[in-house]
């Protein structure tokens, strides 16, 4: 099959390095091929802005999804935090496109829009107002009183963790890995 | 399968109030000499009074309960009403002989039970519910088969050892029987004791759901056994194990499908409740009961039926209930259902007295504490080992041990063994003791100590932490992701099909089942957004106008918030929702008069103005509530408040009157048919730019009243309202282009208006006045746009005097200037119609003049602006508009014009 898996020294590497089994980087691999076509990486579709990757190839695919990877039960305090570290910082990035360490209000906005870009009857305008809600409670959160003519520049990570901080993300951001053969049911 | 004729709670008054109460009833029954002055007729209302009293007697016991912290912090209520409960009992026994007022099956399944499943379905957590819906079922189908086998068997098991007495007569299916019934988990003690105790909510949730859910399955063994020792056990054909297996499907799937039905008729019918709000929290008593009987009546899940009801149906039916029906709602439901437990609980203390129905046996009772202990614990150790190969979060073993030690029996158990056929079943008064005996202990033993333990095994607690905007935004953007990376793995889980759901609620259910206004507005994220915002809002108020920390924020390149496309007059007249209007905002002008005459204005209605009603109207309608003018009047100044303390929150916060006012107009276009709403184009598309910020907050608190029961509110309560407006080219020219935000608009009061006054040459103006009023109180707003421009023009013709800078004005901007007569005012009309085409983008605050700004319509101290506005105030007034005093005054002010 693919060249992951023609050379097991490649899977173990894959293995220790992004902590998911062999079943199931082999299923996961069978996946990457599926959406490439058959292809070595998988090509950026959308007309995205700068900044994105053009492809990825299988190991990005699998470094990307080793984010939902549930948590381990045998793990640490220690471990669970840098976990929960991880996985917040993939968020974090994911809101921040510009990847400027920092969710800017119009990053913010772009994301919400298009969170409820689903329902028609909440205008653009709505869902801006609510990002600037959103933004607000953060610089509360975050910073606290403010000076009337201080700026609160955007979310930083430092400020991301805060916010979720009651949330407990570790028990929410995982999908179910399979190790075994279903993947075909799905299509 | 449980006798529906029952008598309510046939039995008079407990301990002493009980003797007076036969002594009078015997009374009563002498023959009448003559004409008695007074009738003696405790016979005829015996019941519902007895029914009365009861509650009466449990609602003080809660209340003298509570009275003491301490006691309840360590003791749960639950017990404590238990132990009243065989106090009163003994009491009862003592004064008339025989034990009375026992908790009869019937009372129980049909009055006493379905408040409390009701109120825990349909304040179910649903998302929680349904997230841990598979390890619920588990232990509630898996769980509860387990354990009613274990039990009924090793009970037999030692009753062959001959560990009970001889006389326990009973067989293998008689200790099964009595086992299903028995190991059932009670959703009323469990609740009772959980919601004290505070567990996380994933643990609760499994435990609570699972009690409700194992209702189903505890009939339908309770049922089959029960017809299986009726029959007898040689009867019993292979075909009939075949029909409890498949009974077990009807009875649950049934009474889910049951539920749901109701659950969908409730929704659809709340849709149309609009013009009759009074009767909304009554269709949701009404329906869910409906089911609950239904169910019933088909022998199905009554439990499962209601529970599904109520979690079915609350999204859509609080969406469409007005917010008092979900005060109503809420309230009633909570009150129903502790009434109901209390009574319960109180209930089964009392039955334990009673000792005639009591066969005690050491071995049985012994026998089954221990066995449901025991097998409850194996059960949810193998249950969960199985399910932790699944779940992606494993529950641990501490979470075992709570859930396990959380198997606490209540009144179903209790309810069933009563049911029992004493012909069929000789061993009844065994399992009648035995039940009691381990209700008792579950609720009181293990209710007493599952705190203490709790807190040892130092479970996670939850914490209760107010919900934030961002939570909620990243939770849902946090969905997406999820299912998202579902597809891209390629499995096809739980946020998938979840996601899947979403959609198809909201194309075609939510649009079926929601009002119109509804269904626009019900969004999770905006729905948290608004009660944010109210709460924000009422703890501003709270705090006396503090400002509030966030308030003095500016965000970087916050891009203006102009678009026009909402604000128009139809706009206008729909937030002045009860009243004509009168819209200055055709008046434009450049340092003009005008200017500063719309900056007195906005001082003026920042001084919290209060509207004057026109008509005070006593009336009395047992179909709709009407507030009292005190209240009303509160609710406007409360308003004021909120409107204040947005212009301090500056600029985030007026988008919400944005979207709102747009739904709004949506509306008005919808029922105009696309009259005058955006078609008219218009070149002149900036004027509008500063209309938007209109009252947030007052949107956000009335717009349930406004736009749902309009109808109603409106005819009762019209008032003049005031609408002034500056134009923006003064803005423009002379502040900081950022400022723009908070330039005066008719309902919010301008946060900083004092920045462009202070620029302006406004001592210079001349002093004409015209504070155009409108009197008309008809209700044009939505309906008739012409009408109600008509009028207000009429009105401005007949009070206003056309102020003469504006002829100058006309001249420079032909289109802006609004002179005040009909045909010329259609084309600024028109302007304010047109969307705006160029939105400001990327303007911050001028941190200093906003706050100069803020500090100085804080104050509220306008005084040099006031001056301008003596023609309409009294000669008294001048200088002293702080905005709690002088409102009255102005108020009569501005009626007398009004009714020029």
């Amino acid at each position: 099959m693919g060249s992951s898996q023609s050379t097991s020294e490649e899977v173990r590497e894959l293995v220790g390095k992004t902590g998911f089994s062999s079943d199931q980087i082999e299923q996961l691999h069978r996946r990457f091929k599926q959406l490439s076509g058959n292809q070595l990486t998988i090509r950026n579709l959308r007309k995205a802005p700068t900044g994105l990757a053009d492809e990825i190839n299988f190991e990005d695919f699998l470094t990307i999804m080793s984010y939902f990877r549930p948590i381990e039960t045998n793990m640490d305090e220690e471990q669970l935090e840098h976990c929960r570290k991880e996985k917040l910082r993939f968020l974090f990035h994911m809101y921040d496109s510009d990847s400027d360490g920092r969710i800017t209000l119009e990053e913010y906005r772009n994301v919400v829009e298009e969170l409820l870009s689903g329902n028609p009857h909440i205008e653009k305008e709505s869902a801006r107002s609510i990002a600037d809600g959103a933004m607000m409670e953060a610089a509360s959160v975050c910073v606290g009183q403010m000076q009337p003519d201080q700026v609160y520049e955007g979310i930083t990570f430092d400020d991301f963790l805060k916010i979720w901080q009651g949330i407990d993300i570790e028990t929410k951001m995982h999908v179910r890995f399979l190790n075994m053969e279903t993947i075909a049911l799905c299509h | 399968m449980l006798p529906a004729t029952l008598p309510l709670l046939g039995m008079p008054l407990s301990g002493a109030g009980a003797g007076v109460a036969d002594g009078a009833a015997g009374e009563s029954v002498l023959p009448p000499a003559g004409l008695a002055l007074l009738r003696w007729q405790w016979h005829e209302v015996e019941a519902p009074y007895l029914v009365a009293v009861w509650i009466l007697v449990a609602s003080l016991a809660k209340i003298v309960f509570h009275l003491s912290r301490k006691v309840t912090s360590v003791v749960p209520e639950s017990c404590l009403l238990i132990l009243l409960g065989l106090v009163l009992g003994g009491i009862v026994l003592a004064v008339a002989k025989k034990a009375e007022y026992q908790l009869e099956p019937g009372t129980f399944f049909l009055f006493l039970l379905p408040p409390i499943v009701l109120d825990s379905g349909y304040f179910m957590p649903s998302r929680l519910f349904f997230d841990n819906l598979g390890a619920i079922l588990t232990y509630a189908v898996v769980g509860t088969l387990w354990n009613s086998f274990t039990t009924g068997a090793a009970l037999w098991g030692i009753q062959q050892a001959g560990l009970m007495a001889p006389t326990v007569r009973a067989g293998l299916l008689d200790f099964l029987l009595f086992g299903s019934l028995i190991s059932a988990v009670d959703p009323v003690a469990v609740l009772a004791v959980f919601e004290e105790v505070h567990v996380n909510e994933t643990l609760f949730i499994i435990v609570f759901g699972e009690s409700l859910l194992n209702d189903a399955v505890t009939v339908v063994l309770y049922k089959v056994y029960n017809s299986f020792v009726e029959m007898g056990s040689v009867n019993v054909q292979a075909i009939d194990y075949v029909k409890g297996v498949a009974s077990l499907f009807v009875v649950s799937l049934g009474g889910a499908a049951v539920g749901l039905v109701f659950a969908f008729l409730l929704a659809l019918t709340t849709r149309f409740t609009k013009r009759v709000r009074i009767i909304e929290p009554l269709l949701v008593f009404l329906l869910a009961y409906a089911a609950y009987l239904t169910a019933e009546m088909a022998s199905l899940s009554a439990i499962l039926a209601v529970t599904m009801c109520g979690v079915g149906c609350k999204k859509y039916v609080e969406a469409n209930i007005s917010h008092k029906s979900r005060t109503a709602v809420k309230y009633t439901m909570k009150t129903l259902a502790s009434c109901a437990e209390t009574v319960i609980f109180m209930l089964l203390g009392i039955s334990a007295v009673d000792s005639s129905k009591w066969a005690w046996d050491t071995g049985l009772v012994l026998g089954t504490l221990f066995f449901i202990l025991l097998f409850r614990a194996l059960g949810v150790v193998l249950q969960t080992w199985v399910l932790n190969q699944f779940r992606l979060v494993p529950l641990d073993k501490i979470d075992q041990v709570v859930m396990s030690y959380g198997g606490l029996r209540g009144a179903v158990a209790f309810a069933l063994v009563i049911l029992l056929d004493k012909t069929k079943v000789p061993a009844k008064d065994y399992f009648v003791a035995t039940t009691i005996v381990v209700v008792f202990f579950t609720v009181i033993v293990q209710g007493l100590t599952i705190k203490p333990l709790v807190k040892w095994l130092k479970v996670k607690r939850s914490d209760h932490h107010k919900p934030t905007l961002n939570q909620e935004l990243h939770e849902h953007t946090f969905d997406h992701i999820l299912a998202a990376v579902e597809d891209v793995v390629g499995h096809h889980g739980y946020h998938y099909w979840r996601d899947r759901w979403e959609q198809f609620d909201k194309k075609y259910l939510s649009q079926l089942l929601m009002r119109r206004s509804a269904y626009r507005i019900r969004d999770q994220i905006w729905d948290v957004y608004y009660k944010l915002n109210i709460r924000d809002a009422i703890s501003f108020v709270d705090q006396g106008g503090h400002v509030l920390s966030s308030s003095g924020l500016t965000l970087p390149s916050m891009p203006s918030r102009n678009s026009a496309a909402e604000t128009s007059v139809t706009n206008l007249l729909r937030e002045s929702g009860s009243g004509a209007c009168l819209d200055l905002q055709v008046i434009d002008t450049v340092r003009s008069g005008k200017d500063r005459e719309d900056a007195i204005m906005h001082h003026l209605l920042s001084g919290g103005l209060y509207k004057p009603r026109r008509r005070y109207k006593a009336s009395c309608s047992r179909h709709f509530i009407s507030e009292d003018a005190q209240a009303r009047q509160d609710k406007e100044v409360f308003q004021q408040n909120m409107k204040r303390r947005l212009e301090s929150f500056k600029s985030t916060k007026h988008n919400v009157c944005l979207s709102k006012s747009k739904l709004r107009l949506r509306k008005a276009g919808r029922k105009k048919d696309g009259s005058a709403d955006k078609d008219t184009p218009n070149g002149k598309p900036h004027r509008a730019s500063n209309l938007p910020d209109t009252a947030a907050v007052i949107l956000a608190v009335e717009s349930e009243e406004e736009s749902d029961s309009s109808e109603t509110e409106k005819e009762d309560d019209e008032g003049i309202v005031f609408v002034a407006r500056a134009t923006n080219e003064v803005f423009r020219e002379h502040k900081v282009p950022g400022s723009m935000e908070v330039c005066p608009s008719p309902r919010i009061i301008p946060p900083s208006p004092t920045c462009a006054e202070k620029e302006l040459p406004w001592k210079s103006g001349q002093g004409d006045l015209a504070v155009y009023v409108s009197s008309e109180t008809t209700k044009i707003v939505p309906v008739d746009m012409q009408t109600g421009w008509n009028q207000s023009i009429s009105s401005l013709e007949s009070l206003a005097s056309p102020p003469c800078a504006q002829a100058a004005l006309r001249a420079a901007h032909p289109l802006a200037c609004a002179p005040p007569r009909g045909d010329e005012l259609r084309d600024p009309l028109a302007a304010l119609v047109t969307p705006s085409p160029e939105p400001h983008a990327g303007f911050t605050f001028a941190p200093s003049l906003a706050k100069a700004g803020r500090s100085r319509s804080e104050s509220s101290a306008d005084a040099p602006e006031q001056q301008e506005l003596q023609p309409l105030m009294a000669p008294e007034d001048r200088g002293c508009l702080s905005p709690g005093t002088a409102n009255a005054r102005w108020l009569i002010q501005f009626n007398r014009a009004g009714r020029l």
